[in-house]
């Protein structure tokens, strides 16, 4: 049984249900339930039962949350198969994962659905957003429709950005032709 | 100096919309205090001690004159006619009402300025050398890769979270100007063998509670490379640096704990992926950043002027205040004059609006309508013609601001402290015009000598009191203030940390401890020693002894 969470995808407003699979105190990962339909499981529950998750995975069904801090390289050859990656939040303060996403996307060339979980709030989603996540999953109850469909606005608070992020493939200085000098404005 | 165009401009017009809608958000209770804080920390916003503080960036310490008339009208629109110059070339408004902020931000918008990441865990503002462009000393021009490294940093989607705030600067001239050693990463302008210009780059250092100078982790970077390299050191730093503890999470502790050999690995394997990549800068774009730092039109000048030297000869505190506030200029019969914020009775740095006002006019009539802020909390007129000078000398006087004390005892770095800044453990403005009173009398300042005397009010270090001569720190005991006393730091090439001489003191006894330690230096100096020099020669020791000897009978213990 599962709710049904809020998710912003590419700028969409969607509902969707997806169970987050959470290691509790004293669990072992190799022994922990995986629900049946859409979740999204820990990596070391991942890295302990590849083989029998990976049909799951492939299509899409399954993805894989990483907590701040760990690190994405972890998943080596398995980002060809994964459909779904998300990347936890556990302050809206801690930046760890904008910098892994980064890395997914930049380095590893990452291209499935990138997610934000945890702590995502509105006045982030423009950041996220450059950093390379098309999925941003705000915490339940925290925002309501209508303030949602406000927050969607703010994905592109900053239109034409200086820097090379993962939205932007290159900086300012390259993508457009910048102003030169008028007459007179030095003097 | 840097003009926007329209796609700077535009960026600066969205951040102003954003940080009013979080405004508007916040007072009508949708966003939590938690949650606004980091967004009104990044846009300058402090709540303080009595009322909100607003800090405003001053990129590389430039100023046109309609920008300082700017600030001018902010303080007597939003303040209380003044405001004050931090060591980090900022500019602090201490009395704006919170929900005025956004106003403010928006008339800083109208003329090119803002308030971006002036607080906050983010890249904060760029320092440089305040004499960029006219020092004789000069390897090449920082400001153009300055403005670049502050676009590329300016709402930057990766590193506005980060595990600490993040400080950078340049120095681009034989003698070190800014510091650069107390910064989380310094850019240090150098040429290669091949005569080829880069950087020697430095990382890991800074003050605070846990001082520490940068180390290099790069002997040369091509230019090209400055921003490749740099997002590769702050990822790095991003994704390793502490988070559980915020005393431990700067750059500085990060390098430490790894070993500044194992840091530059780590940075090298990010670096190698980005590298000759998009980010890095083209020959093109250096070019257009470039012109808008051309030389002013400067007019052919004789290097020698006769009626200079008779008015230099006729008049004993002109010839004092060249010697102490002008500066060599490269261009022949120009000058860099510093305007001296540190008048004895006024909080150093601190600025009225109609210094503002008249600061800007000296600015259009003597400097080609520029000025710059010194991280010693002055600013300089950096182009004046020196058959001018005099004529100029006059005016500043009239204003307050000619005060000969350019690297003289009262020419004292101090926080707000206590008086105005939550963070404060003590006040330091008392105990800094305590001492400017004690040594009010400039043939005895001018007999002591070069001396720098910097004051914190807590461990945060605004004040830089590690590296002066001589350092003051504000520290709470017992919800008490009390002072604690370091000699022998120093700031340039040889940076040097100040050691404490020993327990603390309490305010009324500061003053008394620094003329005993001068009266030391006195006693014991060789001919042309500086105050530092007699320190580092002869230690500590000597200093303690005549500080702690006479104060034995009235101390109370255990205030170390």
């Amino acid at each position: 049984m599962c709710e049904h969470i809020d998710l912003i995808k590419n700028g969409r407003l969607l509902r969707e249900t997806r169970a987050l699979v959470v290691i509790a105190e004293n669990e072992d990962p190799a022994n922990i339930a995986v629900p049946a339909g859409p979740v999204l499981v820990p990596l070391a529950v991942w890295q302990a039962r590849r083989p029998e998750l990976l049909a799951r995975a492939r299509n899409g069904e399954l993805g894989v949350w990483l907590a701040a801090g760990e690190d994405p390289d972890a998943l080596g050859e398995d980002l060809a198969s994964l459909q779904l990656i998300a990347l936890d939040f556990p302050k809206f303060t801690d930046g760890r994962s904008y910098s892994a996403a980064t890395r997914l996307r930049l380095h590893h060339g990452y291209r499935g659905e990138l997610r934000a979980i945890g702590q995502v709030l509105r006045d982030q989603f423009n950041y996220l957003n450059r950093c390379g996540f098309d999925a941003l999953q705000p915490p339940v109850g925290r925002y309501d429709h209508e303030q949602l469909q406000a927050a969607v606005a703010s994905i592109v608070d900053f239109t034409l950005p200086y820097q090379r992020s993962v939205a932007d493939p290159l900086p300012l200085f390259r993508r457009v032709e910048r102003g030169a000098l008028q007459a007179g404005e030095l003097s | 100096m840097y003009q926007y165009d329209e796609y700077d401009q535009q960026l600066l017009d969205e951040r102003v919309a954003q940080f009013r809608g979080q405004m508007q958000r916040f007072l009508a209770g949708e966003l939590s205090e938690d949650e606004f804080r980091p967004l009104r920390l990044q846009n300058g916003l402090y709540i303080q001690r009595h009322a909100p503080m607003y800090r405003v960036s001053v990129p590389y310490g430039h100023l046109a004159s309609r920008q300082l008339r700017k600030l001018g009208h902010l303080a007597r629109t939003y303040d209380r006619g003044y405001a004050h110059f931090t060591t980090r070339t900022n500019v602090q408004f201490n009395w704006p009402k919170l929900e005025t902020v956004p106003d403010m931000l928006a008339e800083l918008a109208s003329v090119q300025m803002h308030s971006n990441q002036t607080s906050g865990n983010c890249i904060r503002n760029i320092t440089a050398d305040p004499f960029a462009g006219v020092a004789a000393d000069e390897v090449a021009d920082p400001r153009p890769f300055a403005e670049i490294l502050r676009q590329w940093a300016t709402y930057n989607p990766e590193f506005a979270y980060l595990p600490r705030k993040f400080k950078v600067a340049f120095n681009s001239s034989t003698e070190n100007r800014v510091v650069l050693r107390v910064y989380d990463i310094g850019l240090d302008l150098v040429r290669n063998e091949a005569g080829e210009l880069g950087f020697r780059v430095l990382v890991g250092g800074g003050l605070g509670r846990t001082p520490i100078l940068a180390e290099e982790i790069r002997s040369f970077l091509p230019w090209s490379q400055m921003i490749t390299y740099c997002e590769a050191i702050i990822r790095v730093y991003n994704r390793w640096g502490r988070r559980d503890n915020a005393w431990k999470a700067r750059i500085k502790i990060l390098v430490k704990a790894l070993g500044v050999d194992a840091f530059r690995e780590e940075v090298e394997a990010e670096w190698a992926l980005s590298k000759d990549g998009p980010s890095t800068i083209t020959a093109a774009e250096l070019a257009r950043v470039s012109a808008h730092f051309a030389p002013p039109p400067y007019v052919e000048l004789p290097a020698e002027d006769p009626a200079f030297e008779r008015q230099l000869a006729g008049n004993k505190a002109f010839a004092t205040w060249f010697k102490r506030n002008v500066r060599p200029h490269r261009q022949p019969g120009y000058a860099s004059v510093v305007l001296s914020l540190k008048k004895t009775g006024t909080a150093p740095g601190d600025v009225s609006a109609e210094q503002f006002d008249a600061i800007a006019e000296l600015a259009d009539q003597y400097s080609f309508g520029e000025a710059r802020m010194l991280h010693e909390q002055n600013v300089a007129l950096a182009d004046v013609r020196r058959d001018q000078l005099f004529e100029l000398w006059q005016a500043a006087r009239e204003l307050g601001l000619a005060t000969p004390n350019i690297g003289l005892i009262s020419n004292i770095i101090c926080c707000p402290g206590g008086d105005f800044c939550a963070l404060a453990n003590a006040r330091s403005l008392p105990i800094a015009d305590d001492i400017q009173r004690r040594f009010d009398d400039l043939d005895y300042q001018h007999d002591i000598g070069e001396l720098d005397l910097n004051i914190s009010g807590c461990m945060n270090s605004c004040g830089h009191h590690h590296v002066g001569h001589i350092g003051v720190l504000g520290v709470d005991k017992n919800n008490e203030e009390w002072y604690q006393v370091t000699i022998g730091g120093s700031q340039g090439n040889g940076t040097t940390l100040g050691k404490v001489i020993g327990p603390s003191f309490a305010a009324e006894e500061v003053v008394d401890v620094v003329e005993q330690l001068i009266n030391t230096y006195l006693e014991l100096r060789h001919a042309d020693e500086r105050f530092i020099d007699t320190v580092h020669r002869l230690g500590s020791e000597p200093f303690k002894q005549r500080v702690y000897a006479e104060r034995q009978p009235q101390r109370k213990p255990a205030h170390v």
